[in-house]
């Protein structure tokens, strides 16, 4: 094992234990509100939130397609951002070339923005 | 090197409990869930192997991104997945024989790692080792644009495709939706929506 | 036994202690900005505010705080308990784990990673799993909806995010974030980068479901959204989350386009105070400006909100992108 390594492990340590204190304390706040607190459920007060009546229909309902296609295209989007991190960083050595072939990369995908516009999939009505 | 030994076997128990929930779970909902938690750990492994850039990368993409697709679908679509569970015997001699193949190759890999293909340096399989003050993030992007410029481009393609293919597969117009028409609004003259007349006293419009 | 101590149990203490003394002023100063945001938004409107408890007002997030911890915890019968409960805490801890990287001075940080940046950008991208597991698990119409709609915007506008910090990657070359302020010393990227940095100033506030993006708890349709069903110290949890969210996108944003620590100017007056009070007060002033903005702009149609995403800072800041990155490449600026 280098020390390479280690050094960056040691960096990462105090993000896990304090991703433990978080959620620890989150757990601790609940927990102690719950055994402080008086608590006396009934129906009434568990019933879903609705605007006296009791709900006509359950709260799965489908919805627009729309809403797919929007997590479909940010995960394309998404990727094209992560192709982008390494390029931004490491543009000083690859110079001209790489700054061209990243161009390329983004008319390869800006084809697919415009044709999205122009069939209209960034509409909302 | 004890804690890292020791929060190894801690990400990979995670990993491996939150897989076999993944496809034990009955609520799809849970599976997904186990999913994410699985990715993270996965994470948590890169980071381990000082491969910051990827685990990074893994979070950004599949529990930001892929992981919220999922979780829509499994969510909102409202799927009776009982009825899905029913076949399920059905498919195991497929899925068990995919299985066995998986499990074979990578026997294959692990085995293999002494086996020297024919030119391929002996230490083919093993990581290069970049100079130390290179942050793999670097390192990667020195390669990934130039060396590996074609398959880059392919990358681009292949993203290309989905898009096109999501927008063919999911994207209905509505008929009859009216729209607002900003340069329309912005382009409205007083002249068009307001007609001033001279009326005599007493005559009436 | 003492070898072990000095191995592990005192680096640990140590760690532990650096967690402590960040965990605690970032919950105090979030409990203070709900109060802070309450005064200013009243001040805009000719109102006081809280005034009441202590003295003027400032006891109150704490007397919401422990108001709030003596409700009763309620969990909707047709509620998906686990989930339901795990919500909160993930927005929570999301929102705290978040300050582990971000440099208060110079040096001055928990975990001073190579990919700082990125992990910045994770954390944001998974704020929005808080939000619709906690509408899914309420089993309940309002808070779906709210959670649906939040899910599409957060995601929205996490992409043209994701461009505006790689244009300033760009101006830097390395994701660190400590580098990024360093690189700085010459020009805040608020100057150069001006469009970008208002951009994602804007985008904040839409990953933050601030108004006037707060479409996700549009009070007068959907009541609370996504938080209706929640109660007590569910509720607080998502509370401080969203408000410790909200200065962690504005020290964020300092970071990036304000210098971070540094003074506005490298001469005498200004290099006498210490880095972190620049910093903070840095933040401070984009905290007001989140108010501020809170106060004045109505809010948007959800069309509208959608459109201003995709259809102008997407093609906007992707644009930016390639222009930095050829005026680098065509001076031969490129660090």
């Amino acid at each position: 094992m280098d020390i390479a390594l280690t050094d960056l492990l040691l960096e990462y340590l105090p993000i896990l234990i304090f991703l433990g204190v978080a959620i620890g304390l989150s757990v601790v706040m609940v927990g102690g509100s719950y055994i402080a607190a008086h608590q006396k459920p009934d129906p009434e007060k568990l019933s879903a939130y609705e605007c006296g009546f009791d709900a006509f229909e359950g709260s799965r309902a489908q919805f627009d397609v729309r809403f797919y296609l929007v997590a479909i295209l940010f995960i394309i989007f998404d990727l094209e951002v992560a192709f982008l991190f390494p390029w931004a960083v490491a543009l000083g050595e690859i110079g001209v070339f790489g700054f061209w072939s990243m161009v390329v990369f983004l008319g390869i995908l800006t084809i697919g923005f415009v044709y999205e516009w122009k069939k209209g999939a960034l509409e909302w009505e | 090197m004890i804690v890292q030994g020791l929060v190894f076997y801690l990400f990979a128990a995670i990993v491996v409990v939150s897989g076999v929930m993944v496809i034990s779970a009955r609520n799809p909902v849970h599976s997904v869930l186990f999913l994410i938690l699985a990715f993270f750990n996965s994470a948590g492994l890169f980071v381990l192997m000082g491969a910051e850039f990827l685990a990074m990368i893994l979070i950004i993409v599949y529990v930001g991104a892929v992981a919220v697709l999922f979780l829509f679908v499994v969510m909102m679509l409202d799927v009776n997945f009982v009825q899905l569970r029913e076949g399920f015997l059905q498919y195991l001699p497929v899925g068990g024989l995919i299985g066995i193949i998986l499990f074979v190759e990578l026997l294959l890999v692990l085995g293999g790692a002494g086996v020297t293909v024919e030119g391929a340096p002996a230490n083919a399989l093993a990581a290069p080792m970049p100079a130390a003050n290179v942050t793999n993030t670097e390192a990667l992007g020195a390669l990934l644009y130039t060396k590996y410029v074609y398959l880059f481009q392919a990358a681009g393609m292949v993203l290309l495709v989905a898009m096109i293919g999501a927008i063919v597969l999911t994207h209905r117009t509505r008929p009859g939706v009216r729209r607002q028409n900003i340069s329309d609004q912005v382009g409205r003259r007083r002249e068009d929506g307001v007609e001033l007349k001279k009326i005599q006293p007493g005559q009436g419009a | 036994m003492v070898e072990f101590w000095i191995d592990y149990g005192f680096p640990l203490l140590i760690i532990l202690l650096k967690i402590i003394v960040i965990l605690v002023p970032v919950l105090i100063g979030v409990a203070f900005a709900t109060y802070f945001d309450r005064k200013i938004w009243a001040a805009m409107q000719m109102r006081r505010g809280p005034n009441v408890v202590g003295p003027f007002g400032l006891m109150q997030p704490f007397a919401d705080g422990l108001k709030l911890f003596m409700k009763e915890t309620i969990i909707p019968a047709g509620a998906n308990k686990g989930v339901f409960l795990l919500a909160p805490a993930i927005t929570f801890s999301l929102a705290m784990i978040g300050w582990a990287v971000i440099p208060f001075g110079d040096g001055l940080v928990l975990s001073d990673i190579n990919v700082g940046i990125l992990y910045m950008f994770a954390i944001s991208s998974l704020g929005v799993y808080g939000i619709i597991m906690g509408g899914w698990a309420s089993n309940s119409k309002y808070p779906f909806f709210g959670a649906l709609r939040s899910a599409a915007q957060m995601v929205s506008y996490e992409v043209s995010m994701g461009f505006i910090i790689v244009t300033v990657l760009l101006c830097v070359g390395s994701l660190n974030l400590s580098d990024i302020v360093r690189a700085q010393e010459k020009i805040w990227f608020a100057i150069p980068l001006f469009p970008m940095f208002v951009m994602f100033f804007i985008s904040a506030l839409a990953e933050t479901n601030r108004p006037p993006f707060d479409l996700p708890e549009a009070e007068s349709e959907l009541v609370a959204g996504y938080q209706i069903e929640y109660s007590s110290m569910a509720f607080a949890l998502f509370m401080l989350g969203e408000y410790a969210n909200i200065l962690l996108l504005s020290g964020l944003t300092t970071i990036l386009f304000l210098g971070g620590w540094l003074p506005p100017f490298d001469i005498a007056p200004f290099n006498w105070i210490p880095g972190p009070i620049w910093f903070l007060s840095k933040l401070a002033f984009l905290f007001f400006v989140f108010s501020w903005v809170k106060a004045t702009v109505p809010r948007y149609r959800y069309d509208q909100l959608m459109r201003l995403g995709w259809k102008i800072f997407l093609p906007l800041s992707l644009f930016w992108v390639v222009l930095t990155a050829g005026v680098l490449v065509a001076f031969d600026w490129v660090p």
